[in-house]
């Protein structure tokens, strides 16, 4: 089992600000499905843009490794970490209405990227474009790869922006909220893609969301992520069987069930969030880092 | 269909907007005081000589005769004859206008091109000393008007450093022999590049004092555009699929970006045609804008009133070609 994906002590911080990710490491094994769960501004988003390279100009790397393929891509300067990611990585992003070119039509957007960088011919490319479309079941295809942006629903978006991200057999996709802008009824039918193109092709995931319960149906393993730290890290059935940090069992509490509809929603407790910030407080003085 | 209907609008409005210049100028430019009669005659002539010529030229008629006249004239196409050069206008005006023409497309270019270039140099380091640099040569450019970077120009590299002529469209010792009055373009036809060299150098100057303000402007605006369009999540797909920063900022965020600078281009190209009048007098340029300045000196009005709705029909002409343009590129407009 080889770890894909292996993020060592990763430490972001705002530029001349606060840190944001406090010494993250998680790996993702081939082939695997990994979540990254937290509530809004844990920095789960951070760590798949940092693996992307799309991390914002004013957040600063300040310590930590990321190997992709067993290659330091921090180590690496930005253009060859660039091109590396683009051959070995896909991003499927969060809200389809905004991830597509609207001065381009929709062919081309899942074709370019195999002619200019991988360097297919035009044909080789259509072809691919053609058969990834048909995987996430669109139908009409030659209408669709002429057609704009504006042109589609949300739902058929997403599926040309998953058939996008397959298109170079990437060995690793980030999958940012991939549901989270969409239609409650789309949900589950792009969920149920993902995860079939995924097996089809034997990729393996970093999975982004806040919502358990996608969690439950789609991933082999997760990390919990609080104020930037990673709190527990858990294979899956065992997880939702005996949650062992705090915060995960307070994360759990608030999520709603099918088995328990009416059960009592529990909000996360104080106390467990001010645990979390004293860890955080000695890692850093610990680290050495300014707080 | 409704593209053609939309067509038809705008062209029917341009000749409204026409009628209205027409309209305007006739009037404006017969209570302003200044006799062209007077002009025409040495000191001395008789009373009954002015009265001859002004009714030769029509002058006698009333004010609404005579535009009644000239209106129907130039529906057939006949715009009277310049009374100081006694030629017909359409002919002087339509024989300088291809020279103006060609020195405003130059200019169009080079700001375009500078200004296009500081943008994509301010958006590649965003966020640093070399953005800052950027936008103090702009803000700097665009404060200074463009006749006052004429008279700089000429300073600098007509007097101090006089790598440039700053002085006539053509040099009088160029041979060659035009047929048609597009002179950069026909040399180009007929590729005689060392003769087009010679024709842009020798408009380099007048161009680059007309570009300067609008490229400054194009910069400042694209700039503010490409960064927008920069935080925007399709930019950052393109980013993961391995193209470099170059790329991804000239074929996927400028498409997008460039619309609102090519309304802008649109409005300011022809405030940049309005300059060529001062710029082409400095540079002795042989343009409509010079021609314009004769032409109010020696109160000749036939030829004002040609130049003034030549003028107005090339503004229209561009303002509806860049909503075209928009259409265009911008597809999400084609349905509309």
């Amino acid at each position: 089992m080889t770890q894909f994906l292996d993020i060592r002590n990763l430490t972001l911080r705002l530029r001349g600000g606060p840190i944001i990710l406090w010494s993250v490491s998680l790996r993702v094994t081939s082939g695997m499905v990994h979540g990254l769960v937290g509530e809004s501004g844990a920095g789960k988003s951070m760590i798949g843009k940092a693996v992307l390279g799309t991390l914002p100009r004013a957040i600063e790397v300040m310590g930590g490794e990321v190997w992709l393929d067993g290659v330091d891509l921090l180590a690496l300067p930005p253009r060859d970490r660039r091109r590396r990611i683009g051959e070995t990585a896909a991003l499927i992003p969060q809200d389809p209405l905004t991830a597509l070119n609207p001065s381009k039509r929709v062919g081309p957007q899942i074709t370019r990227r195999l002619i200019d960088i991988l360097g297919w011919s035009k044909s080789e490319a259509d072809q691919r474009a053609r058969t990834l479309l048909d995987e996430v079941r669109i139908p009409d295809i030659p209408r669709v790869m002429r057609s704009y942006p504006h042109e589609l629903s949300g739902g058929m978006r997403q599926r040309v922006l998953i058939a996008s991200a397959f298109a170079a057999e990437p060995k690793l996709i980030v999958a940012d909220e991939p549901t989270t802008a969409l239609d409650v009824t789309v949900q589950k039918q792009i969920l149920r893609l993902i995860s079939e193109m995924r097996i089809r092709h034997g990729t393996a995931l970093l999975f982004v969301t806040h919502d358990l319960g996608v969690v439950s149906k789609v991933c082999n393993s997760l990390s919990v992520l609080y104020a930037g730290r990673v709190v527990e890290e858990a294979q899956m059935p065992r997880f939702f069987m005996r949650p062992i940090h705090p915060y995960s069992r307070a994360l759990l509490a608030a999520t709603p069930t099918y088995l328990d509809p009416d059960g009592s929603l529990q909000p996360v407790p104080a106390n467990v969030i001010e645990d979390v910030e004293n860890e955080n407080h000695h890692h850093a003085l610990r680290a050495g880092y300014d707080v | 269909m409704i593209f053609l209907r939309a067509l038809l609008t705008r062209l029917l409005t341009m000749a409204i907007t026409l009628f209205g210049v027409a309209v305007v100028v006739f009037f404006l430019i017969r209570v302003v005081p200044g006799n062209p009669i007077a002009m025409m005659l040495p000191p001395g002539a008789t009373e009954e000589d002015i009265a001859r010529l002004q009714a030769l030229y029509g002058f006698d008629k009333s004010l609404l005769q005579q535009f009644l006249i000239w209106s129907g004239d130039v529906l057939r196409g006949d715009f009277g004859t310049s009374i100081s050069l006694r030629q017909p206008v359409s002919e002087l005006v339509l024989g300088r206008l291809p020279a103006t023409l060609e020195l405003s497309l130059f200019a169009l270019l080079i700001a375009i091109a500078l200004g296009g270039l500081m943008a994509f140099l301010g958006t590649l380091y965003r966020h640093s000393a070399a953005e800052a640099a950027v936008d103090v040569t702009t803000g700097t450019a665009l404060s200074v008007p463009d006749f006052l970077w004429a008279l700089v120009l000429i300073l600098l590299f007509g007097v101090l450093w006089p790598v440039f002529s700053i002085s006539g469209r053509v040099s009088p010792s160029q041979a060659f022999e035009f047929t048609t009055d597009f002179y950069i373009i026909e040399a180009f036809l007929r590729l005689r590049f060392d003769v087009v060299a010679h024709l842009l150098s020798r408009s380099f100057m007048p161009a680059l004092a007309l570009a300067i303000p609008l490229a400054a402007i194009i910069a400042q605006l694209l700039k503010q555009s490409l960064k927008e369009t920069m935080h925007l999540d399709y930019v950052t797909l393109a980013r993961t699929k391995g193209y470099s920063e170059t790329w991804v900022i000239l074929r996927e965020a400028l498409p997008n970006a460039v619309l609102p600078t090519l309304t802008l281009i649109g409005v300011q190209f022809t405030f940049l045609i309005g300059g060529t009048v001062i710029i082409e007098r400095l540079f002795s340029y042989e343009g409509l804008g010079n021609m314009a300045i004769d032409a109010v000196i020696n109160r000749d009005l036939p030829l004002i009133q040609g130049i003034v709705i030549l003028f107005a029909a090339l503004f229209t002409v561009i303002n509806l070609v860049v909503d075209m343009l928009y259409v265009v590129l911008n597809p999400k407009l084609r349905h509309a």
